[in-house]
């Protein structure tokens, strides 16, 4: 890089704060998916956005350096979820893919509905993230 | 209810999403993509005696029933080619170890075959429409990783191309889907298939069914749509050449079949008479193309279209016969062009040329790859005791019972010039002279004949033992022919 550094204190400040509010909002999306519009693929992709952001006010190095993962394992953990979600069915004898929801009363939250869905959408959620970031990191560095 | 349907689909995709967390142990991807295509073997074997001792089998995804949830539904037609894609896939990863070299492998070669194979058995085993559109784009854009994979000018050069064909054919294929459901507002084939016959075949139907007809036709390489399909399979390495020959036009050819014995079966006089002539003119492109090159890749590629003719007017003459010749000519097909490509690579490989005048004399430094190259000729041109002859043979016997005696000349015709095609081959790399090709290797052929051998032994055993395989294949026609049965399966209760 030839280019001349130039001072983004008020980007990176900015964005210090801004990219939690973004991962909130994405977490909240992602819970909100079972009865709200949201899940598992937008979740995802805002996600993602909030890291693009760090990458925009920082570089490929710093930000690799805060999230040590390897994307594409990420991307794979969350297949892998995905479909051992949907085998899990195979033990109760109930057929592919078969979900089922119960309710808890949770510390804090009371009662609360809780369905394996969410399970399938922590996968799907997983492989947006990851291959979104893969996709990036990887144009990111070609010269 | 039975899960045991969904296994020839899970084994491949949960293989493949291991395969990405072992990747850079080479030794350990080998041996574990093959333990999983072993696996898919045994299950799928138990998929076709299960069908053919309990009739069809069907499983409720997510357990909601059938017009509303996805099905999947296992005929014996599809069984049947969920076992062959399974031997395929085993046969082509062993073939991989020798041929398609460590940088490849490190870049998650097995991983993209497992996922291909997972889209091509789940293509064949689903019962719905949209669901077998997804399937469709699985296996496309796991052999977009495979033609690209490697990087080199004309794999990027063709790659383009194959995924600009295909990506149209693919929204093609989405809008077909978005017109069949607002006219009959269902995407279950079986329930599809009820709704049209109570509504009857209207032309604005009979217009859906040839717009499926160019969608898989894009896919499975018919004449006007075969165009993209000679370069592409030219350009990636023989293993995944080979993977691609045996599998991707097949499952248009399945998908053509389904569309045509289950949904628009009320006007048969239109699109059946269409996909007739179609299936002419490809034999006629395919084998003029097969005669033209003197380029051993090239005569293979240009005899899978032939072949996907030969298949085509099998199915569009919907006569018990040929849709038994047709079943038995796919299956065969799929073997011997595994075989035909590995032992076409094979021979590129060896010589480092694919001109056929660049080579000669091969025969006294390889006579096993020799008399091998002679057998699956001989069996690709349905010699009576190999296995291509018995699917030619029904074929021709429904041609000719329906009526259609000039197609039918035209197959047995065709059969003449792909013998004559694959011949030369045989004629001018393995006869005549010694010749030192520049930068020919004096290797062994051996780690790279063991796959192409078991691909000719299964298609020898395919073709000596038609009396076993016989039942299974009558079962997989019977079902084709009689719709009744798969929707009783799919919609019971």
């Amino acid at each position: 890089m030839n280019q001349e550094k130039t001072n983004d204190m008020i980007l990176q400040t900015v964005t210090k704060l801004v990219s939690f509010i973004i991962l909130l909002f994405s977490f909240y999306l992602f819970l909100s998916g079972h009865n709200a519009p949201g899940g598992g693929f937008v979740g995802g992709l805002i996600t993602s956005s909030s890291i693009v952001l760090l990458l925009l006010a920082y570089d490929l190095k710093t930000v690799k350096a805060i999230l040590p993962v390897n994307f594409i394992y990420v991307a794979g953990m969350g297949l892998l979820i995905a479909i051992l979600t949907g085998a899990g069915a195979f033990v109760f004898g109930a057929p592919f893919l078969s979900h089922t929801f119960g309710y808890f009363h949770l510390p804090f939250l009371g009662k609360t509905e809780l369905a394996t869905a969410t399970l399938f959408d922590l996968g799907v959620y997983l492989v947006v993230v990851g291959v979104t970031m893969t996709i990036i990191q990887t144009i990111g560095e070609e010269e | 209810m039975n899960n045991f349907v969904i296994l020839p689909i899970l084994i491949p995709l949960l293989a493949a999403v291991a395969l990405i967390f072992m990747n850079k142990r080479i030794m350990l991807t080998r041996v574990f993509s093959a333990a999983a295509s072993v696996l898919a073997i045994v299950i799928s074997g138990i998929l076709v005696q299960t069908v053919f001792t309990k009739g069809v089998q069907t499983l409720n995804l997510g357990g909601w029933k059938a017009p509303y949830g996805i099905v999947l539904a296992a005929d014996q037609f599809a069984s049947l080619l969920v076992l062959t894609t399974a031997v395929i896939g085993l046969l082509i990863v062993l073939y991989s170890y020798r041929s398609i070299g460590e940088k490849r492998e490190r870049s998650f070669y097995y991983s993209g075959v497992q996922f291909l194979l997972a889209g091509v058995s789940g293509a064949f085993l689903t019962g719905d429409l949209f669901n077998m559109y997804v399937f469709f784009e699985l296996l496309l854009i796991a052999s977009y990783m495979l033609i690209v994979l490697g990087g080199t000018k004309i794999q990027l050069r063709e790659s383009l191309k194959y995924i600009v064909f295909n990506i149209v054919s693919s929204a093609l294929f989405v809008i077909g889907v978005g017109f069949l459901y607002a006219v009959t507002g269902t995407l279950n084939m079986a329930d599809l298939s009820v709704k049209i016959s109570e509504s009857g075949q209207t032309g604005l139907i009979t217009v859906i069914g040839v717009l499926f007809l160019i969608v898989f036709g894009l896919k499975g390489g018919i004449f006007p749509f075969y165009f993209w399909l000679p370069g592409s399979y030219y350009a990636p390495p023989t293993a995944i050449a080979a993977l691609f020959g045996a599998l991707l036009t097949k499952v248009g050819l399945y998908a053509i079949t389904r569309v045509f014995t289950l949904i628009f079966i009320h006007d048969t006089q239109f699109t059946h008479q269409l996909m007739m002539w179609l299936a002419a003119l490809t034999i006629l492109f395919g084998v003029i193309g097969s005669i033209a090159y003197s380029d051993v890749m090239k005569i293979v590629i240009y005899n899978i279209i032939t072949a996907v003719g030969v298949i085509l007017f099998g199915i569009a003459v919907n006569t018990p016969a040929s849709i038994q010749g047709a079943i038995y000519y796919l299956i065969h097909d799929m073997l011997i062009k595994g075989a035909l490509f590995m032992l076409a690579g094979t021979l590129i490989t060896l010589t480092g040329t694919a001109s056929l005048h660049k080579m000669s004399g091969l025969i006294k430094r390889y006579p096993v790859l020799g008399w091998m190259f002679l057998i699956s000729a001989v069996s690709l041109a349905g010699i009576p005791p190999f296995s291509g002859f018995v699917g030619k043979f029904k074929i021709v016997e429904g041609g000719f019972a329906q009526g259609e005696f000039v197609i039918s000349i035209l197959v047995l015709l065709s059969s003449l010039l792909v013998l004559y095609s694959v011949l030369k081959i045989f004629m001018y790399a393995f006869w005549g002279e010694e010749k030192e090709t520049p930068n020919q290797e004096k290797r062994t052929a051996k780690g790279l004949l063991y796959p192409a051998a078991v691909f000719l032994l299964l298609s020898l055993l395919f073709g000596l033992g038609t009396e076993y395989v016989s039942p299974y294949v009558n079962q997989a026609a019977e079902t084709l022919l009689n719709p009744e049965k798969y929707i009783e399966a799919v919609l019971k209760e």
